[in-house]
């Protein structure tokens, strides 16, 4: 059987002895998002934590869709691919199942990963590729002008829909959870802190990683996740889920606790009404999907608590450690292949 | 008794029978026989494309058609000379098709009233006088079968299903086959149910000592093996060939195999025939949908693999989007459409030449492809290597188009020593190409072949990103300067313009014929026997048969101009017509006819004798 690389998710990338600073992953193209947009600030993120990898540079490739997110790969000085609407799974499926010796990251939107990619992205989730899957969730489309997303709240007012949108949303972690994916994961474009250290806990686990980033959309959806940031609010409304320890959050009066509740999920109750044994402890390892999906549906409604953090982190291995395994034993069964060999198997016969 | 032993040149016999008669694999194994023996052969099967579609129903009929000759032969032949029905409806779908005086061998057994009922008859064709045109020989098959294995061990059931094999121990005495193959192979097939694999040998040994034995066939046959090119042969069908193909392109480019491919009739089998040869470093991925098939070979091509994707028609609409990505990313490819009957879902097992213009032009923007064609089923192993050739040589996504005819059909093949395939490695880029000697420009273009260098993710020092925006010439950057996209898209055109293709070559035995018959994919086989019956004749005709569609061979035109009159035979209603009328302003003749059918030879002879004779 083949083994997973608990903990060892970049066990298989070339290594650098070079120091890496953040000028080394920036390429030299201008950046051009709007004033003020979230992806600056993820894009930062990003380039000042791939240093600390220590993977070497060459090893590692961005592919993205299309979008505003998608042209993160132009600002990056890696490998990088601009694809097509909402295939930027498919195309990373193929690389990563061909070279397990590269860190592949796609980047992704609401409408890319979720509407037009949707398919691509499940089916890359449950076959465990060697991704990390960055899914910057803006709720709205950016790159067409401010049409409704598969992530947009119903009655949304926008181009499209003048009357209110009709649709109920997806939740992507709930999404993801359900596709069979290992590690799912939440943060924000504004903490920068939160953010990097998602992405390399994303970066280290060998497979599928999905990571939501709530990310503003200052010109056609501004303040869509104002509530986990103003300083006022902030801390009433976030969970912050850590592996191993009780979900409380809140503060003072209002400090909440996450329970199982009679129905089977679980609940948010005063902290001042449940005992210290009753506190749902977060255990992102359990192989059991059910008590994570359960946390991903606390958004509901309306943003009055949300978590944020490692929803799950279950190792299986990855697509390409499977694929090679086959490839390896075929050749152990039948030998390399031998092309004379194979052209001349079956029935044969010679004309002198 | 010794039988009266007859010599042939060629027959051509049809098995047909319910789709769970299993004909094809009688087909199959009398064609291995066949083949083992030395004759030429060509074979046609033809099924339907519901699984088990109602028992004895006409819809339900499968057949196989095997064409063989004690010479070459071209096609899996116009009119059979034995029809072996295995039931009513098997007998009434193919009668027309037969001559008058051909050989049937109808299984009584089944000819009930019920099922005489399900197809339409009001009588028992066998018992009036409505077949007294042919050579009926009516052969209570099943019971028969039944009979020969009342000492085994197994059900009523099993027991009947070994007819097909009683139908082939039959056929093989009647046509003098050898049988130590279709021992070994029922052995090998039956290796874990030792009786069933005894009963079906019992049973193909019954079928020939019946024959040895009865006054139903008075007569054997004897074809002569062929004389053909010496070498080492083997029977191989379109699909596995084009699989071999893509794997001795990868053996030959030193690149792994990476296979992106959605199930769909009748590509499948490639996929099948690659999965089955992983010690080949072939990696084979069953994508979610054909989008995803070709994205992840792309994907695979931007790491450095030989990236192929394999699919029919609709799956090929589905692909466009990527194939345009291909085209401007300048990464090397190959999409394999093996062409059914459409539109939309059309008829998935029966064969078309309609996605030629779908090929050449099914994307959006100015998107050129280079188009191949196979033309035999064995020829879609060289075409799968040129394909390969092209796609690295130039970084260029490839259109390789077989069909149903070639997928399925078969011919004996002569197989390639290794070193006559042509070396197509390409090296990858590995140093910076910029003038200052540290950078690197994705799309700084090798001045003869115009191709741009290929990079691949862990090679340091030339990091670079590619992708679907327009991209400036040199850099790559993305770039909307209205001068350098009009360069960029006559740059990517010149690039497939200026592909080395080998010559129109012409075959005119005697260099005077004013009348052309061209071709392209599957119909060489039923050109090139029209045109032998035309000459046989009397008359004179040149034939030229075009394997790379974009771009046309440098002298095409020159040869169509040659001649007072072109014809152009093709399964759909003259997409290679339109584009050679557009391109090089000949006034060709089309012969079009759209029946999910290859063309019979007779029937194109009779096209090109009319095209002679007209003025």
């Amino acid at each position: 059987m083949t083994e997973t690389l608990n903990g060892k998710g970049l066990a298989l990338i070339p290594r650098t002895d070079t120091k890496q600073t953040l000028k080394d992953f920036k390429s030299d193209q201008e950046v051009r998002w709007c004033p003020g947009c979230g992806d600056y600030a993820i894009l930062a993120a990003v380039q000042s934590f791939l240093p600390e990898l220590g993977l070497k540079r060459e090893n590692i490739v961005f592919v993205s869709g299309i979008g505003c997110s998608s042209r993160f790969p132009y600002y990056l000085n890696t490998y990088g691919m601009h694809s097509i609407h909402g295939r930027a799974p498919a195309i990373a499926t193929g690389l990563a199942a061909s070279r397990p010796d590269l860190s592949v990251w796609v980047i992704t939107g609401d409408g890319d990963a979720l509407s037009i990619g949707g398919n691509h992205l499940i089916h890359a989730l449950r076959r465990n590729v060697n991704l990390n899957i960055l899914l910057f969730n803006n709720r709205i489309y950016g790159l067409t002008k401010g049409q409704y997303s598969p992530t947009s709240e119903i009655g949304k007012i926008t181009k499209s829909t003048p009357m209110g949108s009709l649709d109920k949303p997806f939740n992507p972690i709930s999404l993801a959870i359900g596709a069979e994916a290992g590690f799912v994961a939440r943060t924000i474009d504004s903490d920068r802190k939160h953010l990097q250290s998602v992405l390399r806990q994303a970066a280290e686990h060998r497979g599928a990683s999905l990571v939501e980033i709530y990310q503003n959309c200052n010109i056609f959806n501004d303040g869509a996740f104002d509530t986990l940031k103003d300083p006022a609010t902030r801390d009433e409304v976030t969970i912050r889920l850590e592996h191993g320890q009780p979900i409380v959050f809140g503060t003072g009066d209002n400090e909440r606790a996450v329970r199982l509740s009679p129905t089977g999920g679980v609940e948010v109750v005063p902290r001042a009404q449940v005992a210290d044994g009753e506190i749902l402890v977060h255990d992102a390892h359990n192989p059991d999907p059910s008590l994570a999906f359960a946390l991903s549906r606390l958004d509901e409604p309306a943003f009055q608590h949300v978590p944020i953090g490692v929803f799950r982190s279950v190792d299986r291995p990855s697509y390409d450690q499977l694929m090679n395994e086959q490839v390896e034993t075929a050749i152990a069964d039948k030998g390399a292949g031998d092309l004379a060999g194979l052209l001349r198997g079956g029935d044969t016969w010679t004309i002198n | 008794m010794t039988k009266q032993v007859q010599q042939l040149d060629r027959v051509i016999i049809r098995f047909a029978g319910d789709s769970g008669d299993g004909m094809q694999l009688t087909g199959d194994r009398f064609t291995a026989e066949t083949a083992q023996f030395g004759n030429d052969l060509s074979t046609l099967p033809n099924f339907p494309a519901e699984i088990r579609a109602p028992a004895g129903t006409l819809p339900g009929v499968s057949s196989f058609q095997l064409h063989f000759a004690d010479h070459d032969i071209l096609t899996p032949g116009d009119a059979p000379n034995v029809l072996v029905a295995m039931n009513p409806a098997a007998l009434k779908a193919n009668l027309a098709d037969l001559p008058k005086g051909a050989d049937i061998i109808a299984n009584t057994d089944e000819f009930t009233k019920r099922n005489l009922a399900k197809v339409g008859y009001d009588g028992n064709p066998l018992e009036d006088d409505s077949l007294k045109e042919w050579r009926l020989h009516a052969v209570p098959l099943t019971s028969l079968t039944v009979k020969a294995l009342e000492s085994f061990d197994i059900s009523k059931k099993d027991a009947e299903r070994a007819k097909n094999m009683f139908a082939l121990g039959l056929l093989s005495w009647l046509y003098n086959r050898p049988t130590e193959g279709t021992i070994a192979f029922l052995e090998a097939k039956f290796a874990r149910k030792p009786e069933i694999a005894k009963a079906n040998i019992a049973a193909f040994q019954a079928g020939w000592n019946y024959g040895e034995t009865t006054e139903s066939f008075s007569v054997s046959y004897e074809v002569k093996p062929a004389t053909l090119k010496p070498g080492t042969y083997r029977n191989i069908s379109g699909n596995q060939a084009l699989a071999y193909g893509l794997i001795a392109a990868s053996v030959r480019a030193k690149l792994p195999l990476f296979l992106g491919s959605y199930p769909i009739t009748p590509a499948s089998d490639i996929l099948h025939e690659l999965s089955k040869h992983k010690h080949f470093g072939v990696r084979t991925f069953q994508a979610e949908d054909e989008i995803a098939g070709v994205g992840a070979a792309l994907g695979a091509a931007f790491g450095g693999s030989l990236g192929v994707t394999t699919t029919s028609g609709p799956g090929i609409a589905l692909k466009a989007e990527t194939v345009g990505l291909a085209v401007t990313t300048e990464l090397p490819l190959i999409i394999v459409d093996v062409q059914r009957a459409g539109p939309s879902t059309g008829m998935p097992t029966k064969t078309e030449q309609t996605d030629l213009l779908m090929a050449m032009f099914g994307r959006n923007g100015e998107s050129p492809v280079p188009v191949l064609a196979a033309a035999t089923p064995s020829d879609c192993f060289s075409m799968a290597i040129e394909a390969a050739r092209i796609a690295l040589k130039y970084r260029t996504p490839v259109m390789l188009l077989s069909d149903g005819y070639l997928a399925n059909g078969s011919e004996p093949w002569r197989i390639p020593e290794i070193d006559e395939l042509p070396d197509i490695s390409v090296p990858f880029t590995t140093q910076p190409n910029g003038e200052d000697g540290t950078s690197f420009l994705p799309f700084k273009r090798d001045p003869e072949t115009l191709a741009r260098p290929w990079a691949v993710p862990g090679t340091p020092g030339l990091e670079h990103r590619i992708g679907g925006i327009e991209k400036a010439d040199g850099t790559g950057n993305i770039s909307y300067d209205p001068d350098n996209h009009d360069r960029m898209v006559r740059l990517r055109q010149a690039k497939i313009d200026g592909i080395d293709v080998p010559d129109l070559v012409v075959d005119d035995p005697d260099g005077d014929a004013r009348v052309l018959v061209l071709g392209w994919g599957s119909t060489y086989g039923p050109i090139a026997a029209a045109a032998r019956r035309v000459r046989a004749a009397g008359h004179k005709v040149a034939q030229a048969h075009i394997r790379h569609l974009n771009p046309l061979p440098a002298n095409t035109g020159e040869v169509l101009r040659s001649y007072d009159k072109v014809l152009l035979p093709e399964i759909n209603l003259g997409q290679l017509a339109m584009l050679l009328r557009a391109r090089f302003l000949v006034d060709v003749i089309s012969y079009n006819r759209v029946r999910g059918l290859p063309f019979k030879a007779a029937e194109l002879a009779a096209v090109i004798q009319d095209v002679i004779e007209s003025d």
